[in-house]
């Protein structure tokens, strides 16, 4: 379920980063105020657990295929919310710069699908309540399998709005959501067994670490009515800057150029560079007259579609050349460290 | 298990390659930082249907690559392991998208296969970055480059625990997933149940060994900061990298060098 970066934009890509880096400042801030010391280093192991929890796979019955714990919820309950969505960040960086599982860019996505909506959204809104202040097994089993569902489907869901907000991908968002939710459907009670069963284990080995999560109420003071509001803030804000960039402009950066030159696009090809370039054209080209002229089965006014093909073939070319310059230079400094070496 | 042991050697190789000592090691952390980021953004800025502009952009890997003498094939391994998650989002594209928009000769290209086959080059460019970045610079350093850019300071020291313990955890979980294996004699292991009381195994020794540490830690005086080593300054050559590449980046931008070169080289009218 991790994002990539080319699928995303930026401007879906930067609001995701502002998004998950308020969440992330937010968290420490609170965790600060909290913080018994002993939860730093259980943190970290913990994250190094769920790391390595999430390459140790299992059958899916019935179905021959396999899968592993995501952990968002397992680390929520564990842990409490702001430490278990740091801890999840801490994870999902690693996995971005070391397995380039994402990537940076969707670094901000990632964390919050699969850090910010399980431990700050489906953990304290839907887990907590069904729990009640007496967990007992069926209590966590159906409280964990709700969250779980219910996170992964917002996750789910999320992934398909970033998506399609980017513009890169051409799946419709509701075909892409007909593919995903199902999925994720299955995931999550996978997902929400594992949870119950891991919660129920640690329960009955050692009830006080349920418990002094249970009673330490972090995010659990703030009242419900006041934290949503501030999520349907972030959500209008979100949408509004999305929506905005995506329909004044196909990207941020185009628009910033504008911003600064006053021009919608810097000296195009006809009058800038190109122009001037195109004097010595003739005397550089080693490949003179390559650009395909049209077989004639349309006679006329075919001088702009001729153009456009002039141009494709010139870039085929030119990018073939560009990238054999980019890896050619590589290799002359490869060369040239190995014999200073 | 294959894979967990595959994934720990990985990881260990990057982080070997990143105690090298080359002219790119030795840039300020935070510069690396900010000019991968700087290049990300560039490569993903361009519209869905840009294929030649994004090739110059092949020049940072390749030049940082070289100078970091870092090992190319290993990188493109790596990259290539991802490439597939991106291969499956963007497979729709050819099937949603039939408008043709390039002609070579009889070859008719659509917006579909055209976006897919940018999003495979940009998926290569941005993954290999930031394989780059950790390969020539190191997490911790990365770490503490992000500290210094204002991330807060309680995420740093978990992302530097993360890195610490995570060799110990994976080991001891590609043991216990062995244990297993052995025990399941050729079936993909035992099922959700056994499954979850494995990982609650593995949970309570961990939380127990978080115990330890912590008290190790106490009583060698940790104070909830990780001090490193050797402090940067931020000097003129870390400056010329960061400003040099930066606007390069902004030129390939804003500039087609693929489609200048093949209307130069082919005389065409572009």
């Amino acid at each position: 379920m991790h994002m990539a970066d080319a699928l995303l934009s930026p401007a879906v890509g930067g609001t995701m980063w502002a998004a998950s880096a308020g969440a992330i400042i937010y968290c420490s801030r609170k965790l600060r105020q909290e913080m018994d010391g002993g939860k730093a280093p259980l943190m970290g192991v913990l994250g190094a657990f769920i790391f390595a929890a999430q390459m140790i796979n299992f059958t899916i019955p019935a179905t021959g295929s396999s899968g592993h714990l995501g952990g968002g919820l397992l680390l929520a309950v564990l842990l409490g919310p702001a430490a278990a969505c740091i801890t999840i960040a801490s994870v999902l960086v690693v996995q971005a710069l070391f397995f380039a599982d994402g990537g940076l860019l969707a670094l901000g996505c990632n964390i919050f699908n699969l850090g910010v909506l399980p431990a700050c959204i489906a953990y304290p809104f839907i887990y907590k309540p069904l729990v009640g202040s007496a967990p007992s097994t069926t209590r966590i089993t159906v409280a964990a399998m709700v969250a779980a569902i219910v996170g992964l489907q917002l996750g789910a869901f999320a992934v398909v709005l970033e998506t399609v907000a980017s513009g890169i991908s051409a799946l419709p968002l509701a075909a892409f959501a007909g593919l995903m939710q199902p999925i994720h459907l299955a995931i999550g009670v996978v997902e929400g067994l594992v949870t119950a069963a891991v919660v129920s284990f640690v329960y009955q080995a050692r009830p006080e670490i349920i418990e002094s999560v249970q009673q330490a109420r972090l995010l659990g003071q703030t009242p419900l009515r006041k934290v949503l509001a501030l999520f349907l803030g972030a959500a209008l804000l979100t949408g509004g800057f999305v929506s905005w960039f995506a329909s004044e402009n196909p990207d941020g950066l185009e628009w910033a150029i504008a911003k600064v030159t006053g021009a919608e696009e810097l000296a195009g090809p006809e009058q800038g560079l190109h122009a001037r370039l195109a004097g010595f054209q003739a005397s550089i080209a080693f490949l003179p007259d390559y650009t395909f002229k049209q077989s004639g089965q349309q006679p006329e006014n075919k001088a702009g579609q001729e153009s456009s093909l002039g141009s494709s073939v010139a870039g085929v070319v030119g990018g073939l050349l560009t990238l054999a310059m980019a890896l050619l230079s590589g290799l002359f400094l490869r060369r040239r460290q190995r014999r200073v070496a | 298990m294959a894979s967990i042991t595959g994934a720990i050697t990985e990881f260990r190789q990057l982080d070997l390659l990143a105690n090298g000592n080359t002219s790119v090691h030795r840039i300020d952390a935070r510069a690396k930082v900010l000019v991968t980021l700087a290049f990300i953004l560039a490569v993903v800025s361009f519209g869905k249907y840009e294929l030649a502009a994004l090739f110059p952009f092949f020049l940072y890997p390749a030049v940082i690559m070289a100078l970091g003498n870092l090992p190319v094939r290993h990188i493109a391994r790596k990259i290539l392991v991802v490439l597939p998650f991106a291969l499956m989002v963007g497979m729709f594209n050819p099937l949603f998208d039939q408008t043709v928009l390039i002609r070579l000769g009889p070859l008719a290209v659509s917006g579909g296969w055209l976006s897919l086959a940018s999003i495979m080059v940009r998926a290569t460019l941005t993954v290999g970055a930031a394989l780059i970045l950790v390969a020539v610079t190191g997490f911790p350093a990365i770490c503490h480059a992000l500290d210094q850019l204002g991330m807060p300071r309680i995420f740093t020291v978990q992302l530097l625990f993360l890195h610490r313990y995570l060799f110990v955890l994976t080991e001891e979980g590609g043991r216990t997933a062995r244990a297993r294996e052995l025990r399941a004699f050729g079936k993909k292991g035992l099922g959700w149940r056994s499954y979850g009381s494995l990982l609650s195994q593995l949970l309570l020794r961990t939380w127990l060994r978080a115990e330890r540490i912590h008290l190790a830690m106490l009583a060698r005086g940790f104070t909830g900061e990780f001090h490193p080593r050797r402090t940067t300054r931020f000097g003129t050559r870390d400056f010329l990298f960061l400003a040099g590449w930066s606007g390069l980046f902004l030129f390939f931008r804003l500039v087609n060098v693929s489609q200048l070169l093949g209307t130069i080289v082919t005389g065409g009218r572009g």
